[in-house]
């Protein structure tokens, strides 16, 4: 038994973490990676502003692991070939998020990756020294991945920003109130001197024989093409929501809702981060620390009005980088769009909801469960997402059937 | 260095690599087929999208973006 269970090591689990055991709470922290510091600090959470509590505190870490099935107050995780249950007091969901993908003709061809997808590939090793590579999609993600890659040697072709080039001086013209992200947005123009950035601009398709080779952009009337080695297009990001259904959390289109102490509609499990709503690292640091100090009973006022502000400028990203609605209509008939079953567009168009599309096609049905066809599906048809059920993840039937028998006893 | 196989044939990559990663750098580009035969590679980089499985020492649909390369890992594309 675990006084407080964390699940998810990424900025705001880490924060929640530190700041609960630094109140005195035995911690138990679940992390899906093999070291803390979530996507974003990917190998580099050493020399980070929470780095130094992190190392001070006694956490119990349990890493390479997920919870594949929620059982009143216990969990059972997989760690490798082996699993366990493990009991909590209170729990702090921070899953955080991931890349939202939006169909098109081609973005199944090897070769075409998520923006932060191609960082971490090569964040865990892949040589992208003289690649040809082009990123677009949409938001500041963008330009942080592509400075990454031109520092580890990638020839960038091009950065494509679907958003229109009015809505991103209004962008700029806001930025300002934020000197912060200011100097952070300049360092990164800084590091990508050269490269073209190009507004208004989206990948309408992908084409190649076995693998990327050729991309069609569209600018306004006008389209061209650029031979490439890698794309890395991602629009934005998705909450990471599903654990938190699992536990019963009321989900909103935005995320998980939570009250002013990060509790969410389930008593005793609290969430932070991005699973509340895309908001970037800062939101999560500040969500994570009154998570954690929420969980230990202690007053959390005095984070309220830094949280705000942060918010403000979340709440400027969300609306500045949305995918534009014309991006509803890339997709010719026979696109796949679920990729796990090969699901076209051509036939989930004639569905009603995703409920039926799972039931007629197997749309969602394969193992990522709809997470990468789920926020598209809600993209192109208005669908609600559907339903979570365990196992939550693929699992082993080892796993599975000591789920079976957890569920007996509780 | 690692010596890892992938289809039979070896390869040195370094320490720290995923296997994903290593299949990339060592130049194959398509890691399985989709149930319709299409040729597939790692998407999302972090675990979710399960478009990088692979064989892995025998073990079929690992996810190998999650998995750090071994000495001597023998690793199958389809």
């Amino acid at each position: 038994m675990t006084d407080l269970l964390i699940i998810g090591a990424g900025p705001a689990g880490i924060a929640a973490a530190v700041t609960a055991a630094e109140q005195g709470a035995s911690v138990t922290v679940i992390d899906d990676n093999h070291a803390p510091g979530g996507q974003i600090w990917r190998g580099e959470f050493h020399g980070k502003p929470w780095y130094d509590r992190f190392q001070k505190v006694k956490l119990n870490i349990i890493s390479d692991a997920r919870v594949i099935a929620v059982h009143g107050n216990a969990v059972v995780i997989e760690q490798g070939a082996a699993a366990r249950t493990i009991h909590w007091n209170k729990v702090i969901l921070a899953t955080g998020a991931r890349e939202l993908f939006l169909p098109f003709p081609g973005w199944t061809l090897p070769g075409v990756t998520g923006v932060g997808g191609l960082q971490a590939l090569v964040k865990s090793g892949l040589v992208i020294r003289n690649k040809r590579v082009a990123v677009a999609g949409s938001g500041p993600l963008l330009l942080a991945a592509a400075a990454y890659l031109r520092a580890k040697g990638a020839d960038l072709v091009m950065i494509a920003e679907q958003v229109p080039t009015a809505a991103l001086m209004r962008f700029g013209m806001e930025l300002r109130k934020h000197p912060k992200k200011l100097k952070q947005a300049a360092a990164l123009q800084l590091q990508l001197l050269g490269v073209p950035y190009v507004r208004d601009c989206y990948v309408e398709h992908a084409t190649g024989k076995g693998k990327l080779e050729t991309l069609q952009f569209r600018q306004g009337s006008k389209t061209f093409t650029e031979e490439v080695d890698y794309a890395a297009i991602a629009y934005g990001f998705t909450p990471e929501t599903e654990l938190a259904a699992a536990f019963g959390c009321e989900i909103l289109a935005h995320g998980v809702w939570v009250d002013k102490r990060q509790q969410t509609s389930i008593q005793n499990v609290y969430c932070a981060g991005e699973s509340t709503g895309i908001g970037g690292v800062d939101v999560a640091l500040l969500e994570g620390e009154l998570a954690g100090l929420a969980a230990c009973r202690k007053p959390t006022k005095h984070l309220l009005p830094l949280l705000a502000r942060e918010q403000h400028f979340a709440s400027l990203l969300n609306q500045t980088f949305s995918p534009r609605p014309g991006l509803k209509h890339l997709c010719t008939a026979d696109t796949i769009v679920c990729r796990c079953e090969d699901v076209t567009y051509q036939v989930l168009r004639q569905q009603p909801d995703s409920r039926t599309a799972k039931l007629q096609t197997r749309c969602g049905m394969g193992p990522c469960q709809g997470r990468i066809c789920g926020p598209a599906n809600t993209f192109l048809f208005g669908w609600e997402q559907g339903s979570v059920r365990p196992p939550i993840l693929p699992a082993r039937m080892a796993t599975l059937a000591l789920s079976m028998t957890q569920e007996t006893s509780s | 260095m690692i010596e890892l196989f992938i289809n039979g044939r070896g390869f040195f990559v370094k320490e720290g690599t995923t296997a994903a990663a290593a299949v990339l750098t060592c130049g194959t580009a398509q890691f399985r087929s989709s149930v319709t035969g299409e040729p597939r590679a790692p998407l999302c980089g972090m675990g979710i999208c399960y478009e990088c499985r692979l064989t892995i020492d025998g073990v079929q649909h690992a996810r190998s973006c999650r998995i750090m390369a071994t000495e001597g890992m023998r690793i199958e594309t389809t």
